[in-house]
């Protein structure tokens, strides 16, 4: 049976610098008994979703409709459980869990049966009259599953809910979640896991929907029909999650588009992280499986993209179906020294990079090899937008200097040639 | 088999708290029923016992008369500030208005209030007494509503989306999500309050109207009786019992107040440092207490909280509530504006009648005003300055002096000002080294306070490698210090200079020994024209007092503290 069904939403918050739209035609629907996962990097407008559901806010466009009937003001079917637990200090475990009982009006000794069962329920016992600053993480999230699960609701709604713990603290929580759930010990009939995980939604969902950002918008759904417990090892599992990498990367879908214009921009990569990835390769010698080395240096894959992506661009490494080798001027790269690192970034940031040599043109046709910040942002702000071209061109000055392109005076947010002049730039 | 469990809580019957609260209670009943002796003697309003057996009943009447004052501050910020936080339209209105209503001088706001309160009770002593009230509510409101309004905009958004999750109705949120969040703040800030209370008590409960004199029974009416009566020996024993009354209120009251509202702190790791208080621990003993909570309070509450839910259940049914919280949004508005142009319709009136000779007069004697706050905070700052920094950068020190610190910032230094004067009285100038003194010693605790807080937070790892580097000396200040402590700076300023205008009003302009003793200044001239029923001067005069503060504030201060956040915020950008 259809629970909650999403038509065609679009959403777009006004800033003074303009309007950015954060999801386009989102459609979807969740029916009794599943478990969904909406999965995507930061900025795909996944939480944003939830808050709709939620009736926390109000699509500019689009109607959700709540067991057939549309949803105005708050949704009462749904609780949700917080990244960062939103538990209130000032009460107790038991008073956190009950508060949600007081605001509907359940006499005293009722609402300290449920809380307590609730309480038993997620493992609290004994912890009742604590407050939530004694308590670990783990169980603070506690606390907020047994705040949500207490309402009953019939969707629960999960932000990132193990985002903000350790890795064993969540995994054994995302198990005893499961266990609650296929065990049938609380009355919730269906739940969306908000997630950046894809371990995690495979793991939990039997549907996932992927999203991506700028704006938001859904690119597939995936059946997920292994039955649980799942084994994370097996073919099957590991199968899928190399699959919904390569749809989320947009690789190799969508390969060719991205590389026509894959030099205009560059990622969100410093060069210490580049620097840091490619030697991390060169010591493993041979082929990374970059979900397995998002695992080991216990990334979260967005974080980790941008690294690949910028090293890739610059012709030190090359990613081929998710996995990550590096190419010979990646291998001597990793091995030379901090000079040669310098002079081999430099050859290869301006040979791949068009804005940068843009910019060592434009310094070198002013008299005084200077120009200013704003200058480099308003060209970039033809292209991106006021907040994208600002940090394109930290990034770019980051590189820059690295590589001794040209310097950057932070006080008077000014960009200019060091006192010895590119030759070999001027000669282009 | 079952265990007996002896608990000392049961056993003990009655605890310190219970006699403390009994005593208190005792003491305001006997009061009160004492009142009346007071107002049916010849209504000569300048007869005052000065004698010292009177002084336990008139620091009742004064406590009494701040309780009721905070009282009705409490609930003014609770409405001005929901007001001002959620509705937007108003936002606009209320806070630069809290802003001017900020700056304006205790004494100004008299002789409306009088006049207000006359026509409602005409010739009542009871006029008086919510005369008196009104002035020590408008000198320790401002300060607490600002808090107040700060802390609801600012509630993290996963608490207010929990909420709404959750269904928390309005009544159950502000009990549950506002008011806690608020606690803190709002209690630091009514200790200010208070303290800015006994600072301007004596101007509260003895004052001239167009040349009448008005006392009211109280200790700040007896200290103000006895310094212009030129009385030293009750001047003196006035002061010590109101420095009593201070430590007694920060022991039985502030104190228990600060460690219970630890748990209303925004943290979620326990911290290290807790304010304890044996105090708190008597009340928590309490069977008086106890039995009002759970028997009172408790099903109290619950019928409350209950009413509420099904009054917005049915709320949400009917449809019409918005509309109608629209046209009563619309009606507030409406009174607002009506108020705000009558009060501006009225002023300038009362303004353009002035001629110029006078507007030059208020022109040169707020510059001189000016002058000696700009002396007096220079003369705060170059003593706080070093020693704040030694006491905030050495916890042990800090340990020691904050408490020392605490009281003696809370002594009125009104009351100290006739002792002063005494000493200074024949020296030519007396009265200008004395208000800039007065000044002083009412503000530069701001300075002090702000400065420790400052220099507590200097990073340890900073202080580390500076001295591992060999930094010493003026190096050292222009390099970590400053840089450091450079908000905490700025916020102390603001708060000094606000007090030390507001402070002009009652150390320009006095009377000792039965003589008006006056110099060139803004505060003399609203004290004067308050007290001679010049409104025209009053208003100009208040005008330009609030006009001044606020320009300052906006011109100065604010770009300070701009540039303190680009420049010297430890967060890096």
């Amino acid at each position: 049976m259809e629970l909650l069904k999403l038509e065609n939403i679009n959403l777009s918050f006004k800033f003074p610098e303009g309007e950015v739209k954060v999801l386009e035609n989102i459609s979807f629907s969740i029916n009794e008994g599943e478990i969904l996962a909406l999965l995507g990097p930061s900025g795909s407008g996944k939480s944003t979703i939830l808050r709709i559901i939620a009736g926390l806010l109000k699509p500019q466009e689009g109607k959700v409709y709540y067991k057939g009937k549309e949803l105005k003001g708050i949704n009462h079917g749904v609780s949700m459980v917080f990244q960062n637990f939103a538990l209130f200090p000032w009460l107790t475990v038991l008073e956190n869990v009950e508060i949600g009982l007081r605001a509907l009006g359940l006499p005293q000794e009722l609402r300290r049966e449920k809380a307590l069962k609730a309480i038993d329920l997620i493992g609290l016992d004994g912890f009742e009259n604590a407050y939530p600053k004694e308590l670990s993480g783990g169980m603070k999230q506690r606390v907020g599953f047994a705040r949500a699960l207490v309402m009953e609701p019939d969707i629960l709604l999960l932000d990132e809910p193990f985002s903000a713990l350790d890795v064993l603290t969540a995994e054994n929580l995302r198990n005893d979640l499961i266990e609650l759930w296929i065990e049938k010990k609380i009355p919730t009939k269906a739940m969306i896991l908000v997630t950046h995980s894809i371990e995690e939604a495979v793991y939990i969902a039997d549907r996932v929907i992927l999203l991506r950002k700028d704006p938001g918008r859904i690119i597939k759904e995936i059946n997920i029909d292994i039955p649980h417990w799942r084994d994370k090892k097996s073919k099957e599992f590991l199968d899928l999650v190399d699959m919904i990498y390569g749809i989320l990367t947009g690789k190799p879908v969508e390969k060719i588009a991205f590389k026509e214009k894959r030099h205009l921009f560059i990622p969100q990569a410093g060069v210490g992280a580049i620097t840091g990835l490619i030697e991390v390769v060169n010591d493993k010698e041979g082929p990374v499986d970059i979900y397995k080395l998002g695992e080991e240096l216990l990334m979260d894959i967005e974080d980790l993209l941008p690294i690949v992506e910028a090293s890739e661009i610059l012709g030190l490494a090359e990613v081929k179906e998710g996995d990550f080798y590096l190419t010979n001027a990646g291998k001597k790269f990793a091995e030379a020294d901090v000079l040669e690192r310098k002079e081999l970034f430099k050859e290869l940031a301006i040979e791949k990079v068009p804005f940068l040599k843009q910019i060592v043109r434009i310094l070198q046709s002013k008299s005084n090899h200077k120009a200013s910040r704003t200058f480099f942002l308003d060209l970039l702000k033809q292209h991106l937008s006021a907040q994208e071209a600002e940090k394109q061109l930290d990034v770019l000055i980051d590189w820059g200097r690295y590589a001794e392109i040209f310097e950057y005076d932070d006080n008077k947010d000014e960009i200019y040639l060091p006192e010895v002049p590119l030759a070999e730039v001027k000669n282009e | 088999m079952k265990r007996i469990i002896w608990s000392p809580i049961t056993y003990r019957k009655f605890s310190v708290g219970d006699i403390l609260i009994l005593l208190f209670i005792g003491s305001i009943i006997y009061a009160l029923s004492s009142l009346n002796t007071f107002y049916t003697k010849p209504s000569n309003p300048l007869f005052f016992d000065l004698s010292i057996s009177k002084l336990p009943l008139y620091s009742i009447y004064s406590l009494i008369r701040m309780i009721i004052a905070y009282f009705i501050s409490f609930i003014f910020t609770l409405i001005y500030g929901y007001t001002a936080a959620y509705n937007k339209n108003l936002e606009k209105i209320l806070i630069p208005l809290l802003d001017i209503l900020q700056s304006i001088p205790v004494l100004s706001f008299l002789p409306p209030v009088f006049m207000a309160v006359l026509t409602l009770f005409p010739g009542s002593r009871l006029g008086l007494e919510i005369t008196s009230i009104i002035l020590i509510f408008t000198g320790q409101v401002w300060n607490m509503v600002f808090s107040f309004y700060h802390s609801l905009i600012s509630i993290p958004k996963e608490l207010r989306e929990t909420s709404q999750i959750i269904g928390l109705n309005p009544w159950l949120r502000f009990w549950h999500l506002e008011l806690p969040y608020s606690a803190i703040g709002l209690l630091w800030n009514s200790m200010m309050s208070i303290a800015g209370g006994w600072f301007f008590l004596m101007a509260c409960e003895m004052f001239t109207i167009t040349n009448q004199e008005f006392v009211l029974p109280g200790l700040g009416s007896y200290l103000a009786f006895a310094s212009l009566k030129g009385d030293l020996n009750k001047i003196i024993i006035g002061l010590l019992t109101l420095i009593i009354i201070i430590i007694l209120i920060d022991q039985l009251i502030w104190r228990p107040l600060t460690s219970w509202a630890q748990k209303f702190k925004m943290e979620f790791t326990e911290s290290e440092d807790s304010y304890n208080s044996i105090v708190l621990l008597w009340y928590r003993r309490s069977q008086i207490l106890n039995f009002f909570g759970q028997k009172i309070l408790y099903p109290l509450r619950e019928n409350i909280n209950q009413y509420f839910v099904e009054r917005y259940k049915r709320v949400k049914i009917s449809v019409s509530n918005s509309q109608w919280s629209r046209i009563w949004n619309k009606v507030i508005i409406f009174i607002i504006l009506a108020l705000l142009i009558r009060g501006v319709i009225g002023l300038g009136t009362l303004i353009f009648n002035l001629p110029l000779n006078i507007w030059q007069r208020v022109l040169i004697s707020a510059i001189i005003t000016l002058l000696r706050v700009v002396v007096a905070v220079i003369i705060g700052l170059s003593w706080t300055l070093p020693i704040g920094i030694k006491i905030g950068m050495n916890p042990k020190l800090a340990k020691v002096f904050q408490p020392i610190v605490q009281i003696l910032a809370s002594i009125p230094a009104t009351a100290l000002f006739p002792i002063l004067l005494i000493f200074l009285i024949n020296i030519s100038g007396g009265l200008n080294i004395a208000s800039i003194l007065l000044m002083l010693l009412g503000t530069q605790w701001y300075l002090l306070f702000n400065i420790i807080a400052g220099a507590i937070s200097i990073p340890k790892d900073l202080i580390e490698v500076s001295s591992l580097m060999g930094i010493k000396g003026w190096e050292k200040w222009k390099t970590l210090i400053l840089p450091c402590i450079f908000p905490y700076l700025v916020t102390g300023g603001i708060t000094a200079m606000g007090g030390a205008f507001n402070a002009s009003i009652v150390s320009e302009y006095i009377i000792y020994n039965n003589k008006v003793i006056k110099t060139i200044g803004l505060g003399a001239l609203i004290t004067e024209s308050s007290s001679t029923g010049n409104n025209s001067l009053l208003a100009a005069s208040t005008l330009t007092m609030a006009l001044m503060v606020v320009l300052i504030n906006r011109l100065f201060w604010k770009r300070l503290f701009k540039l303190s956040e680009e420049k010297f915020s430890q967060i890096g950008g």
